[in-house]
């Protein structure tokens, strides 16, 4: 018996192969060969630094969280200056410059990159896919409340949403709000609690 | 180069549509908002894709749109608004 008459719905074999490279990934392997022929870089340290943008985590910006949580006079410097205040906790991510936007119960922030996908990589690890997704990046600066309604985010009346559509230098991190019952949670703890989506603004902070 | 607006000046960003590589998305050309702060200055992005040097830099600005006045049939509520990073030649004086 083969393998069609195995199944009640027959189905095509998907092509095993990659697509053809665009104009842009023959542009990045000509540029890197480049590099490495003229000798400025080898390929190990070209793996090297992709090795170390892919092991990033949210759990940088999640340490960034949870100290602005617990000490107010940090939260002031982060608010003020996000890329000094990160180095304070021995997270370096210059040269990005880094906007810190604290939701409270009157604002709600949600950031977004219309024109491409800026993120805040070297704090919060890669993006996820829906973040660079063209529905994502139109929506989320025409019907925020929308967008956040599709990930469960449904906001009291009376909460003003705020969008930062990150188009230039800037990268941003929203501060969500420390969730109820979790006064007497140490800094660890709390980092458990400060997702992903939560410092994109699509997301509340979990409860513990 | 010292900064042409001051923080809560009212600024309209320019209703150009040039050529090439731009950072002011279409959907903010002409409408009006608030300087909500000075961001430093950067070498022209619209320069640096070209290989120029992009120099002097330019001040960046973060304008506050209200979303009302950005989006005519907006859904949400009336104090919702979008922060955008504009570069100061897109700028102009209200």
């Amino acid at each position: 018996m083969n393998h069609v008459q195995d199944h009640a719905h027959p189905h095509e074999t998907l092509p095993d192969q990659d697509e053809p490279l665009s104009y842009h990934q023959r542009m990045e392997v000509a540029v890197r060969e480049l590099l490495i022929e003229k000798g400025v870089l080898n390929a190990g340290e070209i793996r090297e630094a992709v090795e170390r943008m892919d092991a990033r985590s949210p759990a940088d910006g999640a340490r960034v969280v949870a100290r602005a949580w617990v000490d107010p006079a940090f939260k002031a410097r982060l608010l003020a200056d996000g890329t000094a205040a990160c180095l304070e906790l021995g997270i370096d991510i210059r040269p990005t410059r880094l906007v810190a936007v604290e939701n409270t119960p009157e604002v709600h922030n949600l950031i977004v990159c219309t024109l491409c996908s800026c993120y805040p990589r070297l704090l919060l690890g890669l993006p996820p896919d829906w973040y660079k997704s063209r529905a994502y990046r139109a929506r989320a600066v025409r019907e925020p409340r929308a967008v956040l309604a599709e990930f469960g985010t449904e906001l009291p009346d009376g909460v003003t949403v705020r969008v930062h559509d990150s188009t230039a230098d800037m990268r941003y991190l929203v501060i969500p709000m420390r969730p109820p019952g979790t006064e007497q949670l140490g800094e660890a703890e709390l980092a458990a609690l400060v997702t992903r989506d939560s410092m994109i603004g699509v997301a509340l902070a979990r409860r513990p | 180069m010292t900064a042409r607006f001051a923080v809560g000046d009212r600024v309209t960003v320019r209703r150009a549509d040039p050529p090439g590589h731009v950072r002011t998305p279409y959907y903010i050309r002409g409408k009006t908002g608030v300087v909500e702060r000075h961001c430093g200055a950067f070498p022209n992005p619209e320069e640096l894709a070209y290989g120029r040097d992009g120099l002097p830099a330019t001040p960046l600005y973060r304008v506050r749109f209200r979303q009302r006045e950005v989006w005519p049939d907006y859904a949400g509520q009336e104090a919702d608004t979008v922060d955008i990073e504009i570069y100061e030649h897109w700028l102009e004086p209200v």
